[in-house]
C-alpha cells in the first residue's frame, strides 16, 4: 500500500473526502456570515444559534406535523429567515449607526437567549434526526465507505454556495445590493429601498444558516448546543477568507475543513486549534485575509 | 456568561437553641456542575434537584438547624470552579462541595477543598485519581469511576470475545484515565490495544475519528469520552456502516440521560455500566418517580448518587453532632451507607465508596414496555470487584491508617 508520511494513501484519501463534508457546513455559514458582514457590517454572532434553530424547526416540523426532510429543507430557511426578518425589522436595524460593537454585543446576547431557550426546553443532550430513506446507505469507494448522505451535503452546499455567489454578483438585485453597501444614501436617492435591502439581506443570511442546520441534522445530535461548537471555527473561516469577501468564504471553508481534516490524521489532538493558527498566520502575513482587499 | 447562582432555603425553622455544634447556624451544601454544556443533563440541574430531595426527605433540618442548597455552573471550567468554591467557602459558608462533573473540575476543587479543610463528595466525575495520587482526608469519591466501567464494560466485552480495541479518547484527564484502565483491564484479560486517537473536548465531528479507528482492524471501538461527544461518535459509527462491518462499539461512560436523547433505535445493542437504574428494584422506583414528578426525567446515577452523597452527609452530622469538617469526616468513612442508591455500601480510607454496579444493555425499541425503561440488568459486578482495593489505590492515606 502506498504509504504518505506513515499514512497509507487509501486513509489519506477518506481523510481527505471527509474534511471536504466538514467545509461544506463551514462554507454554508460562513458565506451567510460574510454575506451579512460584507452588507449590514454587522458580525452576527446569532449564527450558530440560527443553525441550531434550523435544525431544531426540521425536527419539530417531522415529530409535530410530519413533514419530511426535503420539504423541511425547504420551509426551515424559511421561517427562520423570517424570524432573521423580523429581527432585523424590530431590534438589529436600530444599532446599524452606532459602533460595530453594539450589533455584535446583540447578536451575541440573541445566541445565548435562544440557546438557553432551547436547552430549557429540550436539554442538552438533544434529538436525533433519522436520515431521510432516499438517501440511507452508503457507497464503497474503495478506499472508504462514502454514506449517500454525506455525499449528498456536498453536492447540496456546493449549489447553494455558487447560487448565492451567482445572486450577488452577477443579478440586479445583487447589484443594488452592492451598491447599497458603498454607499447607502446615494442609492436610496436613486428610488432603491435600502432598508428593505437590508432585511433582505439579513433574512438570506439567517436561511443560510438555517439550511446548514436542516443538512447538519441527520448526521450530528440535533441539539441546542449544535452552532456553540461550531461558530467559533466558522468566525475563523471568515477572518481566513477576508471579512465581508463571498467568494473568499466559500473557498476558505472548504479549504479549511481539509486542513482539519489533515490534522485529525496527523496529531487529533490539535484539530480544534489547527483553523485558529492558521488564522494567525494568515493575519500576519495578509491582515485583509486572503481574498479580502487591502485597506 | 452569567453564573446561575440560586440558592434555596429548605424550611426555615426557628430553631434557637443549638445545642450541638453547627457552624454559622446552617449546614449549606453546594452543588458545583456543568448547567449549561456538554453534561448538563448527565448531571445538570437534575443533581441539583436530586440534591433538594434528600434534604426534604432528611426532614429539612439536622441538629435543629436548616440545611440550604446553593448551586452553581462551572462550564466545565477548573479555574472557574475553583473561584467559585472560594467564593463558596470564604464568603458563603458553604460547608461541602458536591457533584462536579468533569474530571479536572474536580481534582482542582478536591485539592482546594483540602486546603480549606472542607468536605467535597464528587459524583459526576469519574477519575479514579481522586481517591489514587491525588486522595485527600476529606475528598469522597461516590457514584462511580474509570475503574468500575473499565471493569464493568471493558470485561463484558472481552468476555464475548472482544480482544482487540481502539480508543476513540477525550484529550483531559477523564478520557486518558479512561483509556488506560480499560486498556490495562483488556490487556490483563488477554486482549490487545490496537492503538487510540484523542479528540478535543466537544468535537463537531467525529467521521475522521471513526475512519481511523475501522482502518485498525481491531474488534472492539472504545468510546473514551461522554455525553454529547459520545452520542455523536455512536451516530456516525452507524452511518459510516461501523457497525454493520462486525466492530463493536462499547460507550465507556453513557448513562441513561444520554440514551433517551439519542434513541434507542441509535442505541440498541450498546453495552454501557452504571451504578444505578431506576428500574431495578420496588424502592428505586418509588424514588425515581418522585425525582420524574420534579425534573421530567428519570435518574441516572449521577443524579441518585448525588441524593445518596447528601443523605449520608447529612447522616454523618446527625450522627457527630456537629458539622465540623474532621468529625463528619470520620463518620463519613466508617458509616455503612444504605439507600436507594447503594445497598450495603462501605467506603475505603482513601475515599472511595465502594458499591455494586450494574452492567446493562440497551433494549431494542420493540422490547420497551414503558418510557424511560431502555436497559437490560445483564449482572451486577459487586463493589469488591469494581473499584480498586483501597490498598492498592496508590493514596498515601491508606498507607498512613
Amino acid at each position: 500500500m502506498t504509504m504518505i508520511f506513515g499514512v497509507p494513501m487509501a486513509a489519506l484519501m477518506g481523510q481527505l473526502l471527509i474534511g471536504l463534508i466538514n467545509g461544506s457546513f463551514y462554507a454554508l455559514l460562513s458565506l451567510g456570515l460574510a454575506v451579512i458582514f460584507g452588507l449590514l457590517r454587522v458580525i452576527n454572532f446569532a449564527h450558530g444559534a440560527q443553525y441550531m434553530l434550523g435544525a431544531f424547526v426540521a425536527l419539530l416540523l417531522l415529530t409535530w406535523t410530519g413533514v419530511n426532510y426535503w420539504i423541511a429543507l425547504i420551509l426551515a430557511p424559511l421561517i427562520v429567515g423570517t424570524f432573521g426578518a423580523l429581527v432585523e425589522r424590530t431590534m438589529l436595524s436600530r444599532l446599524y449607526k452606532l459602533d460595530h460593537l453594539y450589533g455584535l454585543l446583540f447578536t451575541f446576547g440573541l445566541a445565548l437567549t435562544i440557546e438557553g431557550t432551547f436547552r430549557y426546553f429540550f436539554g442538552s443532550s438533544g434529538q436525533p434526526y433519522p436520515t431521510p430513506p432516499a438517501l440511507a446507505g452508503g457507497v464503497n469507494l474503495g478506499f472508504m465507505f462514502l454514506p449517500i448522505y454525506r455525499g449528498w451535503v456536498i453536492v447540496a452546499s456546493l449549489a447553494v454556495c455558487i447560487a448565492v455567489w451567482l445572486l450577488i454578483e452577477k443579478t440586479k438585485l445583487g447589484s443594488y445590493l452592492r451598491a447599497a453597501t458603498e454607499n447607502p444614501v446615494l442609492v436610496q436617492s436613486f428610488g432603491v429601498n435600502v432598508p428593505l435591502l437590508l432585511t433582505l439581506t439579513y433574512a438570506l443570511g439567517a436561511s443560510l444558516a438555517a439550511f446548514a442546520g436542516v443538512l447538519a441534522a441527520p448526521i450530528y445530535q440535533v441539539s441546542p448546543l449544535m452552532g456553540t461548537n461550531i461558530i467559533i471555527v466558522v468566525f475563523a473561516v471568515v477572518v481566513v477568507g477576508g471579512m465581508g469577501s463571498i467568494l473568499g468564504a466559500i473557498v476558505t471553508g472548504y479549504l479549511l475543513g481539509i486542513a482539519e481534516g489533515l490534522t485529525k490524521v496527523f496529531y487529533p489532538e490539535a484539530s480544534n486549534t489547527v483553523i485558529f493558527v492558521i488564522m494567525a498566520i494568515v493575519l500576519i502575513l495578509r491582515p485583509a485575509g486572503l481574498f479580502g482587499k487591502d485597506v | 456568561m452569567a453564573r446561575l447562582l440560586t440558592s434555596v432555603a429548605i424550611l426555615g425553622a426557628t430553631a434557637t437553641a443549638a445545642m450541638a455544634q453547627v457552624s454559622d447556624d446552617v449546614v449549606k451544601i453546594g452543588i458545583l456542575n456543568d448547567q449549561s454544556g456538554v453534561y448538563a443533563d448527565f448531571g445538570g440541574t437534575y443533581s441539583y434537584q436530586a440534591a433538594l430531595m434528600a434534604v426534604e426527605d432528611f426532614g429539612g433540618t439536622v441538629l435543629d438547624m436548616p440545611i440550604e442548597v446553593v448551586t452553581a455552573d462551572h462550564q466545565n471550567k477548573p479555574d472557574v470552579a475553583s473561584n467559585i468554591a472560594r467564593q463558596w467557602y470564604d464568603t458563603e459558608q458553604v460547608d461541602a462541595i458536591m457533584e462536579l462533573t468533569t474530571s479536572s473540575v474536580a481534582l482542582a476543587v478536591q485539592a482546594l477543598s483540602a486546603e480549606a479543610d472542607k468536605i467535597t463528595m464528587t459524583t459526576g466525575a469519574a477519575t479514579t485519581e481522586l481517591t489514587g495520587a491525588q486522595c485527600t482526608a476529606n475528598g469522597f469519591h461516590w457514584a462511580y469511576d474509570t475503574h468500575a466501567l473499565a471493569v464493568g464494560t471493558g470485561g463484558a466485552l472481552v468476555e464475548q470475545g472482544g480482544d482487540s480495541w481502539f480508543f476513540l479518547t477525550a484529550d483531559y484527564a477523564f478520557g486518558y484515565s479512561l483509556e488506560e484502565q480499560t486498556g490495562a483491564y483488556v490487556t490483563a484479560n488477554g486482549g490487545e490495544v490496537l492503538g487510540s486517537v484523542r479528540h478535543p473536548l466537544s468535537s463537531n465531528d467525529f467521521s475522521s475519528f471513526l475512519l481511523q479507528a475501522q482502518a485498525s482492524g481491531a474488534k472492539v471501538i472504545g468510546l473514551a469520552n461522554a455525553g454529547l461527544d459520545t452520542q455523536n461518535a455512536i451516530k456516525s459509527a452507524a452511518e459510516f456502516g461501523i457497525v454493520q462491518g462486525g466492530q463493536r462499539l462499547a460507550a465507556l461512560l453513557f448513562t441513561l440521560a444520554e440514551v433517551h436523547g439519542l434513541g434507542a433505535e441509535a442505541a440498541q445493542g450498546l453495552t454501557l455500566t452504571e451504578s444505578f437504574y431506576w428500574n431495578r428494584t420496588d424502592e428505586s422506583r418509588e424514588f425515581a418517580q418522585r425525582f420524574f414528578e420534579r425534573t421530567q426525567a428519570m435518574p441516572n446515577m449521577v443524579h441518585a448518587g448525588t441524593y445518596s452523597a447528601v443523605t449520608q452527609y447529612l447522616k454523618a452530622i446527625q450522627a457527630a453532632g456537629t458539622d465540623a469538617t474532621a468529625a463528619v469526616s470520620e463518620l463519613l468513612h466508617t458509616l455503612p451507607v444504605d439507600d436507594v442508591f447503594s445497598q450495603g455500601g462501605t467506603v475505603g480510607a482513601n475515599g472511595r465508596l465502594i458499591t455494586d454496579v450494574y452492567l446493562l444493555e440497551v433494549k431494542a425499541p420493540a422490547d420497551i414496555t414503558t418510557d424511560w425503561d431502555y436497559f437490560n440488568v445483564l449482572a451486577t459486578i459487586p463493589g469488591s470487584e469494581a473499584f480498586i482495593d483501597p490498598a492498592e489505590s496508590g493514596c498515601a492515606l491508606v498507607a498512613a491508617n
